[in-house]
């Protein structure tokens, strides 16, 4: 499953944030961020107890299931006398929950934490960025792995001269994505692929910010984009 | 007039070429007396671009005035910092002062640099860059529009023989080849039997090869480069050899094995010629050449 991987912003960064600000609501999530351990019961209740600790007055607090579907409007409803009294809501969610909330909110949402990257969970705790979206799929020439994203500099002609015993020079904890697509190429027998010059890439294929209008006909038939 | 940097490569003398790096900041001195002091003494001078990711003066101004100094500059070109609409401008401009011999690179990663937050661009890279060059050469830019004069360069580009796994950036080198190449400086060499046989397979493609020569200065700056640097292995016994050196004369002892190594390639006729990289001791340089046996011959 994908995740939206996030980290927790450093302590004097949400404190500036909250400068001004007494009486506080606090949000968290039970989905990506309850995973990476930044937003869920757990550190929503800390950051309470921090705040607390530090003269704020904390309102109220929850744990919305999924922040960024549209039903959070409904579970903040719930929520509607202890947000009334808070002068702002910190927000233990990631961008996407943010944005959602930020739509219904009078007041300010400020954020606890730094969106890093849609993640694919690769084993317990373990999030990799496996696609950026980038609207120009090479996976079926290199071997199913993605260059654009797994490689640092999202080169497609084959591996720089910083590769590295099939790591990365930036991070021995990344691997060269070049040497993985080469050896898995290598052991399909597919090695030719690898060889193929790829021209510059386009870059404006879905220009950003990103808008996707599905052509749906009455009656919920319709066709993709 | 002196001949042209392609020119030399055809004729089958033994190239020679090393390289500058620009100064942090606005005073040209240092750089111009290097320029100076090499011009005469090697084929080409490159000068390398943002080096490590290091901002500096740029390496387009440096290959300027190494032109107007009357030296043969090779202009260090990376994919880091510019997009493919800056490129391109730089390579006309370069054209318009003279500059004809472009060595393409992808250039190192942001992070290992001194702007470690800066955005890395990336839109092209080493072999899109020399496709790049090709088309302008047709007299078309990337966008399919047609130049009001065109460019013609001497195209470059490197290669890691010490790479491990090296078959991935052999077959990279292919399509260097293929984007239009026509001479390749390579990663530091130190173990020439290594090197032998990188040549044997590089030989057929018909690319002109410079063995990359990277001075040592002391045994600790061997293992750094073993420890820190990708693709560059200096063996044992040269690190000995180095440790061997009295106090204060490790380079003198560097000088020596880089000009051993230039005297065994040209006399073995390994490839076709080196490129002689000093990292800060341009100084030096000429005493390189001389210890070599190379200071008469290169006009």
């Amino acid at each position: 499953m994908i995740r939206s991987i996030t980290r927790q912003k450093p302590k004097e960064q949400i404190w500036k944030s909250l400068e001004g600000i007494e009486r506080v609501f606090i949000v968290g999530c039970g989905t990506c961020v309850t995973l990476c351990r930044t937003g869920g019961i757990q550190e929503v209740e800390e950051m309470a107890k921090a705040l607390t600790d530090g003269g704020k007055i904390v309102t109220g607090k929850t744990v919305i299931p999924v922040a960024c579907d549209e039903l959070t409007f409904e579970a903040l409803s719930e929520m509607a006398d202890p947000l009334s009294k808070a002068q702002a809501v910190l927000v233990m969610t990631c961008a996407f929950g943010l944005q959602t909330m930020a739509t219904h909110l009078e007041v300010p949402a400020i954020a606890a934490l730094d969106t890093l990257f849609i993640g694919k969970e690769m084993g317990l705790g373990r999030f990799q960025e496996v696609c950026t979206q980038c609207g120009d799929c090479i996976l079926s020439e290199t071997g199913g792995i993605c260059p654009v994203t797994s490689c640092h500099k999202g080169l497609v002609n084959g591996p720089c001269g910083g590769t590295r015993d099939g790591k990365c020079e930036i991070d021995p904890e990344k691997d060269c994505a070049w040497t993985l697509i080469y050896e898995r190429l290598k052991a399909q027998g597919r090695l030719e692929r690898m060889r193929t010059l790829q021209p510059p890439r386009n870059h404006q294929v879905s220009p950003r910010p990103g808008l996707a209008v599905i052509p749906l006909e009455e009656g919920g038939e319709g066709h993709g984009l | 007039m002196a001949s042209s940097f392609r020119e030399i490569l055809r004729s089958g003398e033994f190239v020679v070429t090393s390289e500058i790096g620009p100064p942090k900041g606005t005073n040209l001195e240092p750089m111009v007396h290097h320029i100076d002091l090499l011009k005469e003494k090697v084929h080409a001078l490159n000068v390398t671009d943002h080096q490590s990711s290091v901002m500096r003066f740029p390496s387009l101004g440096g290959a300027i005035l190494i032109k107007e100094r009357g030296g043969e500059p090779i202009l260090q070109m990376t994919c880091r910092d510019r997009n493919r609409i800056a490129l391109q401008a730089d390579l006309l401009f370069a054209y318009t002062r003279g500059v004809r011999n472009v060595l393409c690179l992808t250039g190192d990663a942001v992070v290992v640099g001194d702007h470690k937050e800066a955005k890395g661009v990336f839109d092209l890279d080493s072999c899109q860059l020399l496709m790049a060059i090709k088309t302008m050469e047709k007299g078309k830019d990337l966008g399919g529009n047609e130049l009001d004069g065109k460019v013609e360069f001497c195209a470059g580009a490197i290669v890691t023989p010490e790479a491990r796994p090296l078959e991935p950036q052999l077959i990279k080198f292919e399509k260097k080849v293929e984007a239009g190449a026509e001479f390749f400086q390579t990663q530091a060499v130190y173990d020439l039997e290594n090197f032998e046989r990188f040549m044997e397979y590089a030989r057929p493609f018909g690319v002109k090869i410079l063995a990359g020569i990277i001075l040592l200065t002391s045994w600790r700056m061997a293992e750094y480069m073993n420890k820190n640097v990708p693709g560059v292995r200096v063996p044992e016994n040269l690190i000995e050899e180095l440790k061997k050196a009295p106090k204060g004369e490790a380079i003198k002892v560097g000088i020596g094995i880089a000009s051993r190594m230039i005297r065994t390639i040209k006399e073995k006729k390994l490839c076709d010629g080196v490129h002689i990289m000093a990292i800060g001791k341009e100084e030096v340089v000429p005493e390189i050449l001389k210890e070599a046996g190379l200071t008469e011959e290169v006009p």
